[in-house]
């Protein structure tokens, strides 16, 4: 899987970049050393789940943002501040709302010093070149998302960036305009007409980056680090119903899916206690339920999960917390790249809405975190604690936003297991009745 | 978006006391005390202007009047943009700076005034320091809201229009004119027209300042209004109050909402609303021709060199100021340890002051305070009986609302302070008179703030809920119980928190009243204030006003702000 050795110049070089931030006494790791070489020539993809870091590091890299260590070298210069031959297409577009089409493009010119003339010009030749040419005087609030996107496209060009950041810029727009940008970037790019000389963009979508990159740099959380570095070598325009690509796709599902270590190690540590506290993936219950469901239909209870996210609709980002959280309950196996319900899975899928809440509520007992907070909530007089101490005592182990995502994570799943409840008027957290004397 | 919202200034989510509240505290009580002290050198009588109450001199004092205002308003813009940005950008300006704002503006101001104007008065000519320190203070009642508003609009800036004038390399300037200053618009214009609000009432408080022998009054529409009451002349009572009444309506449909028909394109929703303002001024001026020159060649021209000018002025710099700032902060921690001697001293000196007043006269400011939040408490009472039912029935029936609305904004545009002289003209003469017209003029003062939430709280109970209790066929009262209040709570909360504050700050022109050189003063600490200025009392005007500020701070604390929280929290409909 490693990727070939370009002969190319290297236009970015990331030397063990580290980014940390503290939080009171703890000091927590967004991204952990990571090694990396951008040449001149090459559209990467920074792939991964939602909490690797993908888009922290594409901000490391257009000097938005400093790295707490490590080095970052543009054309074998150390980078100063913000990196001003890179620009970046955001997911959210970041027009300015008050100001026309046109002028959100002249904006970045006049930033340079470019004279209204040369604006004007250039900045129409631009939008004529996204076809957004009769909208020049539009406000952006008048445009659909894809033609959003394609201002954001002209003004992030107008600058003629040699590296061009793309932070997941199509995740915000509907699938057919997406997929007709996609394929308009890939033209523009493979035609060689924009003096850009290399692509980075960043995306949790796997099919997308077998779309549209030459190069895929894979990433996973906790912490935020890159596992995989896969060259994709096929020609331009892809097609996505070749053999070919949907190896690739299925390939980069196994890298990222089924991670799975020995079970000490994938149920990690209770808080407060020395190692890594797992972090429970956010999830919908009831598209658990869903998925065991669809499982249990299949031939074999077993599916490709590339092929899931096709057949159930939702995105690899999904897709992805859920296969984690059937495996973590143990309710389905991950293995190079395909999906298999257990007996206890297909136990759960079959059972009544009572005997699923009982098989979960056994599952999520074993749970360390679960295990520690029943803990501690017997050793209470009355056996409740309050949401704030409880948050607290998480912002030990994750950073404060994490801490408060795990919580409400640990009330859902507590709720639907009937072991814990909550009192949302007291933020009072407390054991369900019945649960108090149960050895766990 | 409704106007309350723009309005609310966020409560800090801290403890009820902080550190830097008792910083903020004991820095007013040497700021009062410095004060007073100045003021122990003020002449013993202060003349005031003679008033002319022919109708022709009505032009000339609203000018005047309208200039106070303007000067102050221009000086709290200022303030506003440069604190602001302070306090945003920096850790320690957040620290100190934030929570100096929150104590501030929760002070009754006018409490204030005596101090000033006699410390002003004690070295320079009555006249300069009469004007001096209505400008001052109307300068106070405008700037903290606006300040606020300008911070949190700085803070809450999208977090992707930065990056992309960081990476699109934005220089200050272009970063405060394409993204600062039109992302802030809408909240600040809405606050500038508060304050604007707020600012009548003072500039008339201001104007006609009189207690025993010191006649702090200046020539303008507020001192015209107030001797025409005294004199009985209904005739030039009646213009001058049709004079202010058409200034405020004149400022409204000439600046105020041109200004927010304008503004409406700097809205950040990516959606047009429904019911953008209008204003037909904004569409006849844009629709000439004049405007479309202006605006291209010499305002267009004009930014454009500007934009230029600054760019070249004040590039990028990409490396970010190194550790060449040691002398510099040296400087700033000496500049800091020189300030905080000087506080300390004022500080020791004015507990030492406040240790000096005589038990009795402790007795008094507590007796006077108790007879103030008395009558507060029947002023607010009187105001949430009549503005709930009537809030209620204009915000959930729209067509009421549109042509009740523009009324009763202009009725409370009025500024209480204005109509004081005509209330007493009647007052005085029934028995206890003056105690129901100074409960009245507070129920002014602060009726209109409870309204104008009420309305807004109203008009956003959502339709299914209104649905659903009808459905349920829940009797009236219930419906009351269950729906209409809790949604209205926060907003009763929030509307309540500002009449307070407005109430308190009546006391000191409400509590008082002169007959030529006769002063009668009502039992309360705003008459207890304004007897001390007239008696020259610098010690117990100190121990007074401080006594006022540090009642109403911590009413604000220990009541209104656990409500308001609870508000926040329990009572949200979204």
């Amino acid at each position: 899987m490693e990727h070939q050795v370009s002969t190319q110049e290297p236009l970015v070089e990331l030397k063990q970049i580290t980014q940390s931030y503290s939080s009171g006494p703890r000091l927590f790791t967004a991204i952990q050393d990571v090694d990396l070489v951008l040449r001149e020539g090459e559209f990467v993809c920074l792939l991964g789940p939602s909490g690797c870091g993908k888009s922290t590091l594409l901000r490391v890299i257009a000097g938005l943002q400093r790295p707490t260590s490590g080095q970052v070298l543009y054309r074998g210069q150390p980078l100063q501040g913000v990196n001003p031959h890179a620009t970046i297409v955001f997911q959210t577009f970041a027009l300015f709302p008050w100001l026309t089409v046109q002028e959100n493009v002249e904006v970045a010119l006049k930033a340079r010093g470019a004279p209204p003339k040369l604006r004007a010009t250039r900045s129409v030749d631009l939008l004529d070149r996204v076809g957004l040419d009769g909208f020049e005087t539009a406000y952006p609030r008048e445009l659909s998302g894809g033609m959003r996107q394609k201002v954001g496209f002209a003004r992030a060009m107008a600058v003629e960036p040699e590296l061009l950041c793309l932070d997941e810029p199509f995740s915000a727009l509907d699938p057919l305009s997406a997929e007709a940008l996609r394929g308009e970037l890939i033209e523009l790019w493979t035609s060689g007409s924009i003096p850009t000389k290399a692509v980075l963009m960043v995306t949790h979508s796997i099919e997308e980056a077998v779309f549209m990159a030459d190069r895929v740099i894979v990433m996973d959380k906790g912490p935020g680090r890159v596992v995989a570095d896969m060259a994709i070598d096929m020609p331009y325009p892809r097609q996505r119903k070749l053999n070919k690509f949907m190896q690739t796709v299925d390939r980069v599902y196994a890298t990222l899916a089924g991670r799975t270590d020995p079970e000490h190690v994938e149920l990690g540590v209770p808080p407060g206690e020395p190692g890594r506290t797992r972090v429970l993936p956010h999830i919908d219950i009831s598209d658990l339920t869903g998925l065991l469901e669809h499982l249990d239909e299949l031939q074999d209870n077993r599916a490709d999960i590339f092929r899931l996210a096709d057949s159930l609709k939702i995105g690899s980002d999904t897709l992805l917390s859920l296969t984690e959280a059937a495996e973590l309950l143990g309710f389905a196996l991950v293995a190079e790249g395909d999906i298999t319900l257990t007996p206890l899975g297909e136990t759960f899928a079959e059972a009544s809405i009572r005997g699923r809440k009982e098989i979960f509520a056994t599952r999520v007992r074993r749970l360390p975190i679960f295990r520690w907070l029943t803990a501690m909530l017997r050793a209470t007089e009355k056996q409740q604690l309050e949401w704030e101490v409880v948050k607290m005592a998480l912002s030990l182990e994750f950073p404060p936003d994490e801490a408060e995502r795990q919580l409400d994570i640990i009330i859902d799943w507590g709720r639907y297991a009937e072991i814990l409840a909550y009192d949302d008027d007291g933020e009072l957290l407390y054991l369900e009745p019945g649960q108090g004397e149960r050895p766990s | 978006m409704s106007p309350s919202h723009l309005f609310k200034t966020e409560q800090p989510a801290q403890r009820v006391f902080s550190w830097q509240d008792i910083a903020v505290l004991a820095g007013l009580a040497a700021l009062i005390y410095g004060l007073a002290r100045i003021a122990l050198g003020a002449p013993e009588v202060v003349e005031g202007p003679t008033i002319s109450l022919q109708l022709r001199a009505i032009p000339f004092y609203a000018t005047l009047s309208v200039l106070r205002m303007l000067t102050a308003y221009v000086l709290s813009l200022l303030f506003t943009l440069v604190y602001g940005r302070f306090a945003a950008s920096s850790a320690w300006g957040e620290r100190l700076l934030i929570p100096l704002l929150d104590v501030l503006q929760s002070v009754p101001i006018l409490s204030f005034l005596p101090v000033v104007m006699l410390s002003l008065s004690a070295f320079l000519s009555e006249n300069v320091a009469a004007e001096l320190a209505s400008v001052v203070l109307i300068f106070t009642s405008q700037v903290w809201n606006m300040t606020f508003a300008w911070y949190q609009s700085l803070k809450t800036t999208p977090a992707d229009l930065r990056e992309a004038n960081a990476i699109f390399r934005f220089n200050g300037w272009m970063r405060f004119k394409t993204l600062e200053l039109p992302f802030g618009s809408i909240s600040l214009i809405w606050n500038s027209m508060m304050s604007w609000a707020g600012g009548w009432f003072f500039l008339i408080a201001a104007e006609t300042f009189t207690v025993g022998q010191k006649d702090f009054s200046l020539p303008g529409l507020g001192s015209y209004l107030y001797t025409a009451a005294e004199m009985g002349d209904m005739r030039a009572l009646f213009w001058g109050l049709a004079a202010l009444v058409m200034i405020i309506v004149a400022l409204d449909q000439f600046i105020w909402r041109p200004l927010l028909a304008w503004a409406e394109r700097f809205k950040l929703q990516m959606v047009a609303s429904d019911e953008p303002p209008t204003s037909w001024f904004y569409d006849f001026i844009s629709s000439t021709r004049l405007s479309g020159w202006l605006n291209e060649r010499v305002i267009g021209r004009g930014l454009e060199r500007l934009d230029q000018a600054m760019l070249r002025r004040f590039p990028v710099k990409d490396k970010p100021p190194r550790e060449d700032a040691t002398l510099r902060r040296a400087l700033g921690y000496l500049l800091g340890i020189v300030i905080l001697a000087l506080l300390a001293v004022l500080v020791v000196r004015a507990g030492r002051t406040l240790l000096a007043v005589p038990l009795s006269e402790w007795r008094e400011i507590a007796v006077g305070l108790l007879a103030t939040l008395l009558r507060v408490a029947v002023a607010m009472a009187l105001a949430l009986a009549w503005t709930i039912p009537v809030g209620v029935a204009i915000g959930s029936n729209p067509r009421l609302a549109r042509w009740l609305q523009p009324l009763v904004q202009i009725t409370a545009s009025v500024p209480a302070t204005a109509l004081f002289p005509v209330i007493l003209l009647f007052m005085a003469t029934l028995p206890g008179g003056l105690n129901l017209a100074a409960i009245l003029l507070m129920l002014l003062g602060t009726q209109w703030y409870l309204l104008f939430n009420i309305i807004a709280g109203a008009s956003t109970i959502p339709q299914d809920l209104k649905y659903t209790t009808a459905l349920l066929r829940i009797d009236r009262w219930a419906k009351w119980r269950t729906l209409i209040l809790p949604a209205l709570f926060s907003y009763i909360i929030t509307g309540a928190i500002t009449a307070n504050g407005g109430a308190w700050n009546a006391s000191i022109v409400a509590e008082h009243l002169s007959f030529g050189d006769k002063t009668i003063y009502l039992l309360g600490i705003g008459g207890l204030i304004t007897k001390a200025t007239a008696d020259g009392n610098y010690p117990l005007l100190f121990a007074a006003t401080f006594s006022m500020v540090l009642a109403v701070v911590l009413i604000n604390r220990l009541l209104w702000r656990p409500l308001y929280r609870q508000a926040e929290e329990k009572y949200r409909l979204d």
